[in-house]
């Protein structure tokens, strides 16, 4: 498993009336070929602006790269030209976008808005190109086609738009999938079908996936490893197995004790963390999250804290793990573990 | 889709006959009659009346009327000796239909290139001339600006004839004239629903595919932007082609303006009648043709219209 996207560094901010907006602050990860990769944070917290980024969809202006880079199979990405920019989307990273009912383009045929990312590349001719849309079509599990290649966006239900996306997506094979909250916008039993789908093709394809969502359900269920992400900044990272029951960081946590789960017990109650995200416009010199953490001590308010190394693969960005702070067991889903595995 | 020409057909007759039936009974309300003359002798009067039909009663001149323009005779002038009313709407409506159609394709074409130039450009140069134009389309009469291109281009630049309508040379003029305020109110729409499609996701998800600038802007940004200027093309149409009476007054065009005017003034009824009917008429079948049109470009209505 080769590393295919390296991030460093990242700063992205946006020069807007109100002042500039720090959207994203210093977030390093990487992706690995084949794994799908969760990042997960309330709205707000720069997970699309982070996503967007990865192939420049921000619009710059008014957004800029304050810092960073983005290595993509070793070529940078943040200094590219549209130009180079356009071999790039598409055909090495696909991007799948929250909002299938909007996301298409009311007044052309679904069949066309597959295939044109092949017609502006010159590739295939006519019957070719129908050809590649009905394969891909049927991949993405639109037994009929033919004749949906015809039809229009509007002619189509929300699940089967999000299908025609990711066909869009994939159709131009590459390497990453990038998907933004992909079934946000849908009811939970198709919510269920999308997810399945994903992760069918992306074993069928070995494509990297990176899956953004705020519903650590959907984490559970589909990830090999977690970013989560707070302020613009990744405050806790890992495998599945150390957010869910190794818990390092009280946001996690927090997250953790508002999601909602089939088996959830009656007497359970989901706890929304309480409180705000921080102003990006001026984020606070200490941890993003000190306002609303119900461990924040002195130094939380006055200094970043380091990310600190637990494991290979797990990290966290709070000041409990300092050596001289007082040990503490953050809540998190030991006892749950079947429910939300599940 | 046939199924909805049909029914728009079928609501056009019943507008047209609407309005028929309206015009009938208000020119007969308007004080005076056509044929109230100083040099009149009751006699004379009664015979002429007799001779139009206006002696029986109006319940029977209404369905005769009306016989007679499913028949598409609109019988004679009651001022122009021996015309007939078809014979004068032939006449003159060319013109003002030259007129009307110069204006709109002008208008329409110039107006589209307008808006989108200026939301390619937001914020530039040249969107601010765009933007000045419009200013000065919307807000400017279209008489007022008629009078100032005779006086610059006609009068004072000699390039354009000042009046009449012979040649192609004579239409400019006042096809800008009549169209100025369309192109104006369509470059300004255009402009805005650009710049709102432009925000659209469906655009970022054309990006995310890698396609270009270009293929973007004319592929799915100016071909959904283009919907909202064509619902108003409908009242626009119209706009115009009523609009051609005034213009045709100010380049001396022998159109229907003429007559129509001067047919009100003399209670003219059957010209009144017959130019109300016939423009109606015209309007609706503009209007009904641009709704299919609509209907052809936006496959959401095509479907639900079926
Ligand atoms: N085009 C933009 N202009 C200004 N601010 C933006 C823009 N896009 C995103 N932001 C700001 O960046 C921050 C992060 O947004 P986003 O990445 O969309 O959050 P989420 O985690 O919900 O996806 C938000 O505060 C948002 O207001
Ligand atoms: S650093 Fe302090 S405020 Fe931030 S999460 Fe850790 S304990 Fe809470
Ligand atoms: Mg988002």
């Amino acid at each position: 498993m080769g590393k295919i996207l390296e991030v460093k560094d990242l700063s992205f901010s946006f020069c807007t009336y109100g002042g500039i907006v720090k959207a994203v602050r210093g977030v390093d990860f990487d992706v690995n070929e084949g794994e799908i990769v969760g990042i997960v944070g309330e709205s707000g917290c720069g997970k699309s602006v982070t996503a967007q980024c990865l192939v420049r969809l921000n619009p710059e202006p008014p957004g800029f790269f304050e810092n960073g880079s983005i290595q993509y199979k070793g070529t940078e990405i943040i200094t590219m030209t549209d130009k180079e920019m356009r071999k790039i989307r598409g055909v090495e990273i696909g991007f799948i976008f929250q909002d299938p009912m909007t996301s298409l383009n009311p007044t052309m045929k679904i069949g066309k808005q597959i295939e044109e990312i092949f017609v502006q590349r010159n590739m295939y001719n006519k019957k070719e190109l129908k050809e590649k849309a009905l394969e891909i079509l049927k991949l993405v599990g639109i037994s009929d086609g033919e004749r949906r290649y015809n039809q229009y966006p509007h002619e189509l239900s929300g699940g089967m738009k999000q299908r025609v996306m990711i066909a869009i997506a994939l159709v131009g094979n590459p390497s990453i999938i990038i998907a933004d909250e992909p079934t946000t916008s849908l009811d939970v039993t198709i919510e269920a079908q999308i997810l399945d789908l994903l992760r069918d093709l992306q074993k069928k394809l070995n494509t990297s996936i990176i899956l953004i969502t705020h519903d650590l359900g959907v984490i559970a269920k589909m990830c090999d490893r977690v970013l989560v992400m707070y302020g613009g900044k990744i405050v806790e990272r890992g495998m599945v197995d150390d957010i869910f029951y190794n818990t390092k960081h009280p946001y996690t946590s927090g997250l953790l004790g508002s999601i909602a789960s089939l088996e959830t017990e009656k007497d359970e109650e989901l706890e929304p963390i309480e409180g705000t995200p921080p102003d990006l416009f001026s984020p606070p010199a200490g941890c993003p999250f000190a306002a609303r953490c119900e461990y924040a001590m002195e130094i939380c308010y006055q200094a970043m804290p380091p990310e600190y190394q637990l494991a290979d693969n797990h990290t966290t960005m709070c000041w409990l793990q300092h050596e001289y702070a007082k040990a503490i067991d953050l809540p998190c889903k030991k006892k749950l573990k079947n429910e939300v595995m599940q | 889709m046939r199924k909805y020409i049909f029914k728009r057909v079928i609501i056009s007759f019943v507008t047209i006959w609407v309005l028929a039936t309206i015009v009938f009974i208000l020119v007969r309300l308007m004080p005076g009659d056509p044929f109230s003359s100083d040099k009149m002798t009751p006699e004379i009067k009664a015979n002429i009346e007799s001779y139009y039909g206006f002696d029986k009663p109006l319940i029977e001149q209404y369905f005769t009327y009306m016989k007679n323009i499913v028949k598409g005779d609109f019988g004679y002038s009651m001022k122009y000796v021996n015309q007939s009313v078809n014979k004068i709407i032939a006449d003159s409506f060319p013109y003002s239909f030259d007129l009307g159609m110069r204006a709109l394709s002008l208008s329409i074409s110039l107006g589209l290139v307008f808006g989108i130039i200026a939301a390619l450009y937001r914020g530039k140069q040249l969107d601010y001339v765009c933007v000045i134009i419009a200013i000065i389309g919307t807000s400017v009469p279209d008489f007022i600006i008629g009078a100032m291109l005779q006086y610059f281009f006609g009068i004072k630049w000699g390039l354009f004839p000042v009046a009449q309508y012979q040649g192609i040379k004579h239409t400019i003029l006042p096809s800008i004239a009549l169209g100025f305020y369309t192109m104006a109110m369509v470059s300004r729409l255009m402009r805005a629903s650009m710049l709102e499609v432009v925000q659209q996701d469906y655009i970022k998800t054309a990006k995310s595919k890698g396609i270009s600038k270009f293929r973007i802007t004319y592929k799915h940004q100016i071909r959904n932007a283009i919907m909202p200027v064509v619902t108003v093309l409908g009242p626009t149409v119209a706009s115009v082609l009523t609009g051609t009476f005034v213009i045709e007054s100010i380049y001396a065009i022998p159109g229907m303006g003429k007559y129509y005017v001067q047919s009100v003034q003399n209670l003219d009824y059957s010209l009144i009648l017959g130019m109300t009917i016939f423009y109606g008429a015209f309007l609706v079948l503009a209007n009904m043709i641009v709704d299919i049109l609509y209907g052809v470009i936006d496959p959401r209505i095509r479907v639900s219209g079926r």
